[in-house]
């Protein structure tokens, strides 16, 4: 039923090191985006000429930065940034030097849904913070952020699942993992049962992750919960 | 006469080309309650925004207890904290519960300790009949529960003047009762308030001065039974028609 090579892999332990790898890439990834991204999106909020603090030259260039990266493809902007991920960990090949990659691909596209979530919290709360004589620090700790966090929960699932997408399209620049197993093994050498093993196991990981995601923003969202 | 606790000087508020202020000046004396009334878009809201900055002002000084509150002042946050702003639309925070809106300013802006924070909150709770809502979420609340929650955050801030914007607006009339009967509370209290309103009957109680605004100016200003019965505009005449109905025709 299944093909010789699809059981050589499985009794190596290969598609389990493959599935560990492409959780490890993309939850590594996602986090260390945020580390970038969720600054950068608040200060794309807040400096915004509708913000609390407006800035509008800041604002516009740190836009176009963002604009920037997220206009080229993730597939060229990788090839592109091989040198970066050389300078940064010393290796252009491997899963360290896709890390920095997916990092650097993300983090602007997390950037924006940051600055999306925090536009939905609504004007009057935070001027009733306002007039309370909250500072803007206090604003963003206390109410921008907290307010929006449901809506930040969400969008972090979706920011996840795109960078667990990305992390396969490392594997033709030499990153491991789920994607490389099925173009490898699956596609290039005529198993299509590896193909879609590698298919059925990243759906897995996808609904784990949206599970766990729509379970926690809907514990946090105050708003509507009877 | 007592203290000013809010002066306006010649204050002038445009939305670009739109003049909606135009040259107010008001005292407003420690324990008074002034009520503005007006038409609609005639700069009732703008005036309370301004007085809280919550809007650029083009013109005029606006001063609480000598300190000028302009978007400009460095201290802009010390002097918010003296200023209770409750607005029509409530605006409580909806991830918080209720002693958690209240108690969020006097503890991260103020600093006071939480113990003391929350132990006023559940004091002035009670006394606006919401001691056993302080565990709730806003969603939980009606309108009118929601709004005298608003009036405690406000409260609880220990401001020097309380500005109040068509809290009662978005209300359903059953509940609107509730809501102004805290407010007449607080007029007793000797509170200084500064309150737009719609409900006429309302502001003629609370009243102790009369602001009667119309296209950005102060048209009428005075004694509250003076305006509502012997209005002195043409134009104050023609606003309070609009709050009497009466039938043309009997059936016969």
């Amino acid at each position: 039923m299944f093909s010789e090579m699809f059981l050589k892999l499985w009794d190596n332990g290969l598609i389990q090191l493959g599935v560990w790898e492409t959780v490890y890439m993309t939850v590594l990834s996602t986090a260390l985006s945020y580390c970038i991204g969720l600054p950068l999106g608040v200060i794309l909020n807040i400096t915004d000429k509708e913000g609390i603090q407006p800035l509008p030259l800041l604002n516009r260039i740190l836009g176009l930065i963002v604009n920037f990266f997220r206009s080229i493809p993730f597939i060229i902007l990788m090839v592109a940034m091989l040198p970066v991920a050389k300078l940064i960990v010393g290796v252009s090949l491997g899963n360290k030097a896709m890390i920095v990659m997916l990092v650097i691909a993300a983090s602007p596209y997390v950037a924006r849904m940051v600055e999306s979530s925090l536009k939905e919290v609504d004007a009057g709360v935070i001027e009733a913070a306002q007039s309370m004589g909250t500072n803007n620090l206090q604003i963003v700790w206390k109410v921008l952020l907290p307010e929006a966090k449901p809506s930040l929960i969400t969008g972090a699932v979706i920011s996840m699942v795109t960078i667990l997408g990305y992390s396969a399209m490392a594997a033709t620049i030499g990153g491991t993992g789920l994607g490389q197993i099925a173009i490898s093994y699956g596609h290039q050498r005529f198993n299509p049962d590896v193909t879609w093993c590698c298919v059925f196991l990243t759906v897995i990981i996808v609904q784990i992750i949206q599970e766990a995601g729509n379970r926690i923003a809907r514990r946090t969202d105050k708003r509507y919960r009877a | 006469m007592s203290e000013k606790v809010l002066e306006i000087e010649h204050l002038v508020k445009r939305f670009d080309d739109l003049t909606v202020l135009n040259d107010i000046s008001l005292d407003v004396h420690e324990g008074e309650v002034i009520v503005v009334v007006g038409p609609s878009g005639c700069g009732k809201s703008t005036l309370l925004r301004c007085i809280n900055a919550l809007e650029e002002i083009q013109g005029g000084e606006i001063r609480l207890k000598g300190e000028a509150v302009s978007k400009k002042s460095r201290n802009l946050p010390e002097i918010r904290q003296k200023i209770g702003m409750v607005f029509q639309s409530y605006e409580l925070f909806p991830h918080l519960n209720v002693l958690d809106n209240i108690t969020l300013a006097p503890t991260k802006v103020q600093k006071r300790s939480r113990e003391e924070a929350a132990e006023e909150a559940l004091a002035l709770l009670s006394r606006v009949g919401l001691q056993e809502k302080a565990g709730s979420f806003p969603r939980q609340l009606s309108g009118g529960q929601k709004q005298r929650v608003a009036i405690v955050r406000a409260l609880c801030m220990h401001p020097e003047i309380l500005l109040f914007d068509e809290v009662t607006a978005a209300l359903d009339p059953e509940m609107v009762r509730e809501v102004l009967d805290v407010i007449l509370g607080l007029a007793e209290q000797g509170k200084t308030m500064i309150i737009v309103t719609h409900e006429m009957q309302f502001a003629r109680a609370v009243a102790d001065k009369v602001i009667f605004l119309d296209e950005g100016v102060i048209k009428e200003e005075g004694d509250p039974d003076q305006f509502f019965d012997h209005p002195k505009t043409e134009r104050a005449k023609e606003f309070l028609r609009t709050f009497t109905f009466e039938r043309k025709h009997s059936h016969s």
